[in-house]
């Protein structure tokens, strides 16, 4: 286990040290006091363990990498994610796994608006609540919340699947509530297994696209 | 972009510290806001009389002529000048000594007034500002500081920011308004006065406006909700605490932190994380449109 402590090494110093590590290799990150674009941009399959609450955009582009962050994370966490995995032990904030490809996102504590925006592919766990606005153009990969969700949840969704434990305040347009069917039931298990989330699936329900609105048709615009 | 910060003191032996506390927090916000930086701090009450902050153009301003004809015709107690700003402090009654500043001092701009607050701002890098107005000594219950980056008008000492919004309140403001020009001119012809074209002065103003016509800070800031289009995180300072709301977007950051010693706002968790006992704190992130407040009692 390699320790950077950054008090005395910069953001950079520390991502160009991760980005070039080995596989397998583990590093311990302190110091963090709320530093921005930490640990970005790894392509290896290495561990790194953050200690203390990160800034704007942690864990960004990330790619095989197993990053856990002990603390909250501020806004665009994971944004862009390709693979691997990030945890986080407390709360993030607003936007997190935008657009993110792979790989699976935990939130142990809440996530704020915009959860998975544009999400395309990567898996989302959020063991508490999420903010307004979240998967919003969703198009791929699974949002699972284990407390509520926030106001126009799956706005003009495409084929993201979303699974909520708690309720929604309101869902967006082109959302709708959808059967639970043994392949998603199957699906939210492994999610919940991986995340370490002892919920049981019985207890959540799932929302997708009515798909009214992505097959866009002028002749039916009325029906939108 | 801009940053914001707020702390309030709940353990009363940090009072002699909170200039050196906030300091840092506002210097951590530099990158958010390098135009300007000001700040709002309540202390030393004159509560059977009034504090009023002046605000000269520039430094070399006399203000002997002041003090002797503010001693002609008011109960003037002290006159404290810092850099140029003036902090008079009268046994008066604070509207009349409004009136005649208005009336005989119009090279002099009024940046608060109340009986604790004293608003302080100037342009330039945020540090220099903190060594300049020695933000580090200040003692006192609570202050809001702001960086400011400007993006829709001018960079002045009168367009930063915090911008009193009645007696003893003050606003600071991330974000930006899309109504403010129309909305300026409504509020003109309601009696608001402005001086300068900055959207958040039209926030200040309209909050002012809204508790002239008998709303509490609470309906005001509900109200600001409806008839305020754009992004904002809004921090208010009031004499014996601040408040907090954000937009229903809620797009502009903010963080809280609170411990059994102090309760703070941010823009981002690094100005927080200044703080002692910061890594400890229940830390959260204000929803959109809850007003979140901090009152002391008064005794």
């Amino acid at each position: 286990m390699t320790e950077i402590n950054l008090e005395n090494k910069s953001v950079r110093e520390l991502n160009e040290k991760l980005q070039s590590a080995s596989s397998g290799d583990k590093f311990s990150v302190n110091n963090t006091v709320g530093k921005h674009a930490l640990s970005v941009g790894l392509t290896t399959e290495i561990n790194v363990d953050i200690n203390g609450h990160v800034g704007y955009y942690c864990a960004g582009m990330n790619q095989q990498a197993k990053i856990k962050i002990n603390g909250n994370a501020g806004p665009g966490l994971a944004e862009n994610m390709m693979s691997g995995e990030v945890r986080v032990t407390g709360s993030a904030s607003q936007y997190a796994a935008a657009t993110a490809h792979g790989g699976l996102l935990v939130i142990e504590g809440d996530a704020s608006s915009r959860c998975g925006i544009s999400m395309k592919g990567v898996n989302i766990v959020v063991g508490g609540n999420i903010g307004h606005m979240s998967a919003f153009m969703a198009q791929s990969g699974c949002l699972v919340v284990c407390g509520d969700a926030g106001d126009a949840l799956g706005d003009s969704i495409y084929e993201a699947k979303i699974y909520v434990r708690g309720k929604v305040k309101s869902l967006g347009t082109d959302c709708i509530e959808k059967e639970m069917r043994d392949e998603h039931q199957k699906e939210l298990k492994q999610l919940l297994k991986q995340s370490r989330m002892s919920y049981g699936v019985d207890e959540f329900r799932r929302y997708g696209s009515a798909r009214k609105l992505y097959n866009f048709d002028i002749d039916k615009v009325d029906d939108y | 972009m801009c940053g914001i910060v707020g702390l309030f003191i709940k353990n009363p032996t940090l009072e002699s510290q909170l200039g050196e506390l906030i300091a840092p927090m506002l210097s951590e916000m530099t990158e958010r806001g390098p135009d300007s930086a000001g700040i709002a701090v309540y202390r030393d009450p004159n509560d059977k009389g009034c504090k009023i902050t002046v605000l000269a153009e520039n430094l070399d301003f006399d203000w002997s002529d002041l003090e002797e004809s503010l001693k002609a015709s008011f109960a003037l107690k002290k006159i404290t000048v810092t850099q140029n700003h003036a902090v008079l402090t009268l046994d008066s009654a604070i509207s009349e000594v409004q009136d005649w500043l208005n009336e005989n001092w119009k090279e002099l701009s009024v940046t608060s007034a109340g009986t604790n607050i004293e608003i302080f701002k100037g342009k330039g890098n945020p540090a220099d500002f903190i060594e300049q107005f020695d933000i580090k000594s200040m003692r006192g219950t609570h202050a809001l500081g702001h960086t400011r980056m400007a993006t829709e008008s001018a960079i002045t000492t009168e367009h930063s920011h915090p911008f009193s919004t009645g007696q003893d309140l003050c606003l600071v403001h991330n974000g930006s308004l899309s109504n403010h020009n129309r909305l300026r001119e409504t509020l003109r012809r309601s009696g608001v006065q402005f001086k300068t074209d900055n959207d958040s002065e039209v926030a200040a103003g309209y909050l002012s406006w809204r508790l002239s016509e008998g709303d509490d800070l609470d309906q005001a800031l509900n109200h600001a909700i409806d008839d305020l289009d754009g992004f904002y995180t809004f921090a208010i300072g009031t004499r014996d605490g601040f408040a907090v709301m954000r937009d229903p977007i809620g797009c502009k950051p903010a963080i809280m932190a609170e411990t059994d010693d102090w309760a703070a706002m941010s823009s981002e968790y690094r100005a927080i994380a200044t703080l002692p006992g910061a890594e400890n704190a229940r830390i959260w992130e204000p929803e959109p449109t809850q007003i979140y407040s901090w009152k002391r009692s008064l005794e």
